[in-house]
């Protein structure tokens, strides 16, 4: 039952991204796109993982598409290409061939025997992903955590000195 | 020998848990269209009584008809895709607006357990569709999906009003959703979980668990008044209700994101206004003001508080002009979000104190 749900899933979210790169209307693409990352949530569910489902919608999908979105609004690209563009075509199926046989032989090199370190299945369902991430981030790792914070403040501050020369 | 009841669960009693769960889904969806269906003709009338009109009158005794009677029009009416529209995404995006709100409903516990004896065994079923110890986040999540009917309609339509329209929502929608979002953070510091029944039973008993004030109940309004206002407002902001309707000004933009809109499309946009109202409610219901707990029996209680804000938003709308797009801007990040920010610290010292 789960494996049919996940191949279903799996086959949505590989017709999605295809679509991603196939259409010729950004706006489509920009959809097709947020199927995926509604693909992945699923995906994160079924890992045990539901804090980062949420996230994944959260962030990916209710977040960044629709900044990508809203710029394609704001920069009119709603209009579809006309022309057809056949160059890369041929390298970038070569590429996608050899990416998915590298892939395959990955996964099934080997095994898994089971799960190491103290967090397993049993321990997620009685303390929570979520009390789980929040411990790991700000007590065992808050320092890495901090810097991340650093690293998109100096970004944000970044951005807006190109965006905009006076301030 | 007094026995435990038991939790109903797909492993236990497949074949009760099934009914059970279809039950709870058929009764929660169709109570929703009906409160979506007469939400309209209660605006009406409240709106009309407000300016001293009299409101819908003709179809029906009092006018109860109406909501049917537009309905029946509506659907009637020819279905028109403008030819220079995308038809996909034209067509999606009605859908793409009310099915989150829809989805949203499925976490919110709408009543106290139900306890029942069957074959000798007694059982108890939560009063709520499921229960996820993410809930509060899954909320969040499809409050961030609900922006997308509202882009791709601006968007797909090809109209500038529409265009405009979609615009100002993504803006508007994506600055409220954070003050939104950052005011519940106050009130699961409090209940420590993010699951909406806990947050439910965290409300129970005296207010902060003092004897002496046992009539009034522990309800995270009075220990979170400033969250709880914060919520409200950026909801409505988000849900585009009136003071901050600006997405489908009349006097601006003709109907904003839906102006190309016609027939049961347009009706959907409507539907999903309020079904988002109703959530909205359920929500702030949940969170602040201890869910289904009350005088009354469970449901009866949440129907209560549920009521009482659509009746506080249509109050509203009566009583509000809109806000012009600066105000807009300059209260959703320079008044709102510094407010949410700081109640979170404020929070974080008195949870501290307190422990």
């Amino acid at each position: 039952m789960e494996i049919l749900f996940f191949y279903l899933v799996a086959g949505v979210a590989i017709v999605s991204a295809f679509f991603v790169v196939k259409c010729r209307n950004p706006i489509n693409s920009a959809l097709n796109l947020v199927t995926t990352f509604i693909c992945l949530a699923v995906f994160y569910v079924m890992l045990e993982s539901p804090f980062m489902a949420a996230i994944q919608i959260i962030v990916y999908a209710g977040a960044i598409m629709v900044l990508i979105i809203f710029v394609i609004m704001l920069l009119n690209f709603g209009q579809t290409i006309k022309g057809r563009y056949t160059h890369g075509i041929a390298a970038g199926g070569l590429v996608s061939v050899l990416l998915m046989l590298v892939a395959t032989q990955l996964v099934r090199s080997g095994d898994a025997t089971g799960t190491g370190g103290p967090v397993t299945s049993a321990m997620i369902a009685e303390v929570g992903h979520t009390e789980l991430i929040g411990r790991a981030l700000f007590l065992d790792f808050v320092l890495p955590f901090e810097i991340a914070g650093v690293l998109l403040l100096i970004a944000i501050v970044g951005a807006l000195i190109i965006a905009k020369q006076k301030v | 020998m007094v026995m435990t009841p038991e939790v109903l669960t797909l492993s236990n009693t497949p074949v009760l848990f099934t009914v059970a769960m279809l039950l709870k889904i058929a009764v929660a969806f169709v109570v929703m269209i009906l409160i979506v269906a007469y939400a309209t003709y209660a605006e009406r009338k409240i709106i009309g009584r407000m300016q001293t009109r009299m409101g819908p009158t003709m179809t029906g005794p009092k006018g109860l008809l109406q909501p049917i009677a537009d309905g029946l029009k509506l659907f009637f009416k020819e279905d028109m895709i403008p030819s220079q529209a995308h038809p996909f995404a034209f067509s999606l995006a009605p859908m793409m607006l009310l099915a989150p709100s829809f989805v949203a409903i499925a976490v919110i516990p709408f009543g106290s357990d139900l306890h029942f004896t069957y074959d000798g065994i007694q059982y108890v079923v939560p009063m709520q569709i499921t229960d996820l110890n993410f809930g509060v986040l899954f909320i969040l999540a499809m409050a961030g999906l609900g922006v997308y009917g509202i882009v791709l309609a601006g968007l797909a339509s090809n109209s500038k009003y529409a265009l405009l329209g979609g615009i100002r929502s993504t803006a508007q929608m994506i600055s409220y959703e954070l003050a939104a979002g950052l005011s519940i953070v106050a009130v699961f510091m409090l209940s420590e979980t993010l699951s909406l029944r806990g947050i439910v039973l965290a409300q129970q008993g005296p207010l902060w668990g003092i004897e002496a004030l046992k009539y009034i109940p522990n309800w995270y309004i009075f220990s979170q008044p400033l969250a709880f206002g914060l919520f409200l407002v950026a909801s409505m902001a988000e849900i585009n209700r009136t003071p901050f309707d600006l997405p489908e000004a009349e006097t601006e933009l003709v109907s904003g994101f839906c102006t190309e809109y016609s027939s049961m499309k347009y009706a959907l946009f409507f539907m999903a206004e309020y079904a988002n109202m109703i959530t909205i409610s359920a929500i702030t219901a949940t969170l602040f003001l201890g869910g289904w707990s009350g005088p009354f029996y469970g449901w009866m209680n949440f129907l209560i508080k549920v009521f009482a804000f659509m009746f506080f938003f249509i109050w509203i709308r009566a009583t509000f002009p809109r806000l012009r797009y600066d105000q807009l801007m300059h209260m959703g990040w320079k008044v709102m979000l510094p407010l949410a920010l700081a109640n979170i610290v404020i929070t974080g010292i008195a949870v501290l104190l307190w422990q």
